[in-house]
């Protein structure tokens, strides 16, 4: 798919077809792999200065409440390494990381930080996959008729719920929710996600924020599309108002949601904190938190430089849908 | 006697604005016969495209036909469904809009746009439409059309993208092709060449022209017949040489004297007409030209003048010609 939009968008510039076709192929390539050496390079970056500055918060992974003996926490810390100069601490932590090698856990004992990643990031990224397509699938339609029937009783409902779906933040709706469906009603499983029917809250919670933005985000774009004078031209041709929505309005119209989706995925897939730990689910957001908390050093880099490798990956994602939906973006 | 191919009949159409009704027409009433080319001029929110859209079905929201009949092609539009209007457009009746540059939608290819058209109103088969869309692509003097047609419209320049957009109007050969200020957006010598370009068609094809406009050098080059509107009226309708060798009204007049011409003293200036237009919210109750007008008189602030026929082919609706021809006929009596 990819690369046949680029030999169509491509073939212009040249007569000779068959030779323009490599060089778009290439053209892509090298613009990945251009992308691919920013990405490390900003991976880079994000690890250096996260590493300095939660070395520069005061405090230690094995400052406990009950103080340990002063000997203990020594040994700790010289088990760990801690006790080295933070320059000599960088560049032990970053010629591992480069081998791939995370480090363990400060405070959670015997486990690697790859594994724990490993183990909490599906339960995230799958909720967040699923609340994201829930977005797509009822945003997109719902801004589309907002639209369509603009000034009108749906469009008016839609924004009231969208305006909604905005200003009210996730803990809110989490509460409500379990109030409603888990305690009055009792319908719904409140904790963990056992069973399928336990996703149907934490999902909701997670995916009204994201769906009233793409509704609002589509309807705005959708309604300055809808005046373009090639709509205009699409009626003048005959084409019924519904395929002109669909074929020339909407291809046109939801760049700024492709936009928006990419780093919001990104931000879900690392987890919620909020609804994670209201629905005691065992995912990555909760992971972050408390690594923060607890001062877990090698946790701390670890989720961050997940975090930071899905918005790059996201955004580069988003850059060559961009390209596929609108011919005329040049990737550079 | 041959039925005309278009017969607008006393149309009146306003868009019904938060601030009001605004009388975009009032009382249009022209024919148009096969064949023939009409320039509609007039100065921006005189009524010239509105005129257009109207009997394409295309004056949206929150326009709307308030009297009057439209007859085109054996068609009553003012009665006609959504649906049979989707029939007409692009097939019956066609129209290129004024910006080349936005009128085509940018993330499709020329020929996927062209083809649309094609496999809406026809039977063709897509490997058909592919074909035909060729056959535009040459007809309207665009060269490799084969490659033109794999190519988005940001790769075309402005003259290019007219000419597709020439080529989709007349896909389907359509009775009638209205033509809303076609290159308005252009500059000057594309502009010469997408008229020449028209005029080719026309001859080849013989459909019917409604060039809408306010270059009144277009209109001279091209039109047969020529309307003048100001404020929603066809104030002098007649033919190209009526209008420019004897124009009666005093807005053609002064539209005609503002035109520059090449025999002029170095120090002449254009001789512009005063005033602002029309406020179509408020209307003036006479001649809505009256207030703008050198020669008005008591009676032009407060009734419309009638229509004075001046000849089979030229009308005007003015009070000062209406007072000669009183004044011819009191003599004459």
């Amino acid at each position: 798919m990819l690369t046949r939009n680029y030999v169509r968008g491509g073939v212009v510039h040249d007569t000779n077809s068959k030779r323009k076709h490599r060089e778009d192929g290439s053209e892509l390539k090298k613009y990945i792999i251009k992308r691919l050496a920013l990405g490390i390079a900003s991976i880079f970056v994000v690890a250096t200065l996260t590493f300095f500055l939660m070395n520069l918060v005061p405090g230690g992974p094995f400052v406990a409440e009950k103080s340990i003996s002063k000997a203990a926490q020594e040994a700790l810390e010289a088990k760990y390494g801690l006790d080295k100069p933070l320059l000599e601490r960088y560049t032990t932590y970053m010629s591992d990381f480069v081998k791939g090698d995370m480090g363990f856990s400060l405070r959670q004992r015997g486990r690697t930080v790859s594994d724990i990643i490993f183990s909490k990031f599906p339960v995230s990224a799958g909720l967040a996959g699923i609340a994201v397509v829930l977005a797509l699938l009822l945003g997109i339609p719902l801004g589309c008729i907002s639209a369509y029937n603009r000034g009108k009783f749906a469009d008016n409902f839609i924004i009231v719920l969208a305006t909604c779906g905005i200003a009210i933040p996730s803990f809110i709706s989490s509460v409500l929710l379990l109030y409603t469906f888990g305690s009055r009603l009792n319908i719904l499983p409140t904790v963990g996600l056992n069973t399928l029917s336990s996703y149907i809250m934490p999902v909701t919670a997670l995916a009204i924020y994201p769906t009233a933005y793409i509704t609002r985000l589509m309807r705005s774009s959708l309604l300055d599309v809808m005046g373009q004078d090639y709509i205009r031209t699409s009626k003048a041709k005959g084409v019924s108002s519904f395929k002109t929505l669909f074929k020339h309005a909407l291809r046109n119209a939801i760049l700024p949601v492709v936009t928006y989706v990419g780093p919001m995925l990104a931000g879900l897939m690392t987890g919620s904190f909020v609804v994670e730990k209201i629905f005691t689910i065992p995912g990555l957001g909760r992971e972050f938190v408390s690594s923060i908390t607890n001062r877990d050093y090698t946790m701390i880099m670890g989720t961050t430089i997940v975090l930071a490798t899905l918005i790059i990956t996201a955004n580069v994602i988003v850059d060559i849908l961009y390209k596929i939906i609108d011919p005329r973006i040049k990737l550079k | 006697m041959k039925e005309k191919l278009l017969e607008i009949k006393d149309e009146y159409l306003s868009f019904f604005t938060p601030a009001g009704e605004v009388k975009a027409l009032n009382g249009v009433s022209f024919s148009m016969e096969e064949g023939e080319v009409l320039g509609i001029v007039g100065e921006s929110g005189s009524g010239k495209s509105v005129t257009a859209y109207s009997l394409m079905g295309l004056t949206a929201y929150p326009g709307k036909l308030v009297s009057g009949t439209i007859r085109f092609n054996g068609h009553q539009v003012e009665t006609m469904t959504e649906k049979e209007f989707r029939k007409m457009r692009g097939n019956e009746v066609s129209i290129i809009f004024q910006d080349p540059m936005t009128s085509l939608n940018p993330v499709y290819t020329i020929g996927n746009q062209i083809r649309e058209v094609i496999l809406l109103h026809t039977d063709k088969t897509k490997k058909e439409a592919q074909e035909r869309a060729k056959e535009l692509l040459e007809l309207v003097g665009i060269n490799e059309p084969e490659k033109r047609l794999k190519q988005y419209p940001h790769e075309l320049s402005g003259g290019m993208r007219q000419r597709v957009m020439i080529a989709i109007a007349l896909a389907c050969e359509p009775k009638l092709l209205i033509a809303d200020e076609p290159t308005t957006a252009l500059d000057v010598t594309i502009q010469a060449q997408i008229l020449e370009l028209m005029q080719e068609l026309r001859e080849k094809l013989g459909m019917s022209i409604i060039m809408i406009t306010h270059d009144l050098g277009v209109v001279a080059s091209m039109c047969e017949k020529i309307a003048v509107m100001y404020a929603g009226h066809i104030i002098e309708y007649g033919t190209a040489d009526e209008i420019f060798y004897s124009p009666k009204h005093e807005y053609t007049k002064g539209l005609i004297r503002s035109i520059p011409k090449l025999d002029t003293e170095e120090d002449e200036r254009l001789v512009p007409i005063e005033g602002q237009p029309v406020d179509l919210l408020n209307p003036p109750k006479g001649c809505p030209f009256a207030p703008r007008c050198a020669s008005c008189m008591k009676i032009c602030l407060d009734q419309m003048p009638p229509k004075t026929e001046l000849s089979d082919t030229h009308y005007s609706h003015c009070w000062l010609l209406q007072k000669d021809q009183f004044e011819e006929g009191g003599r004459g009596l």
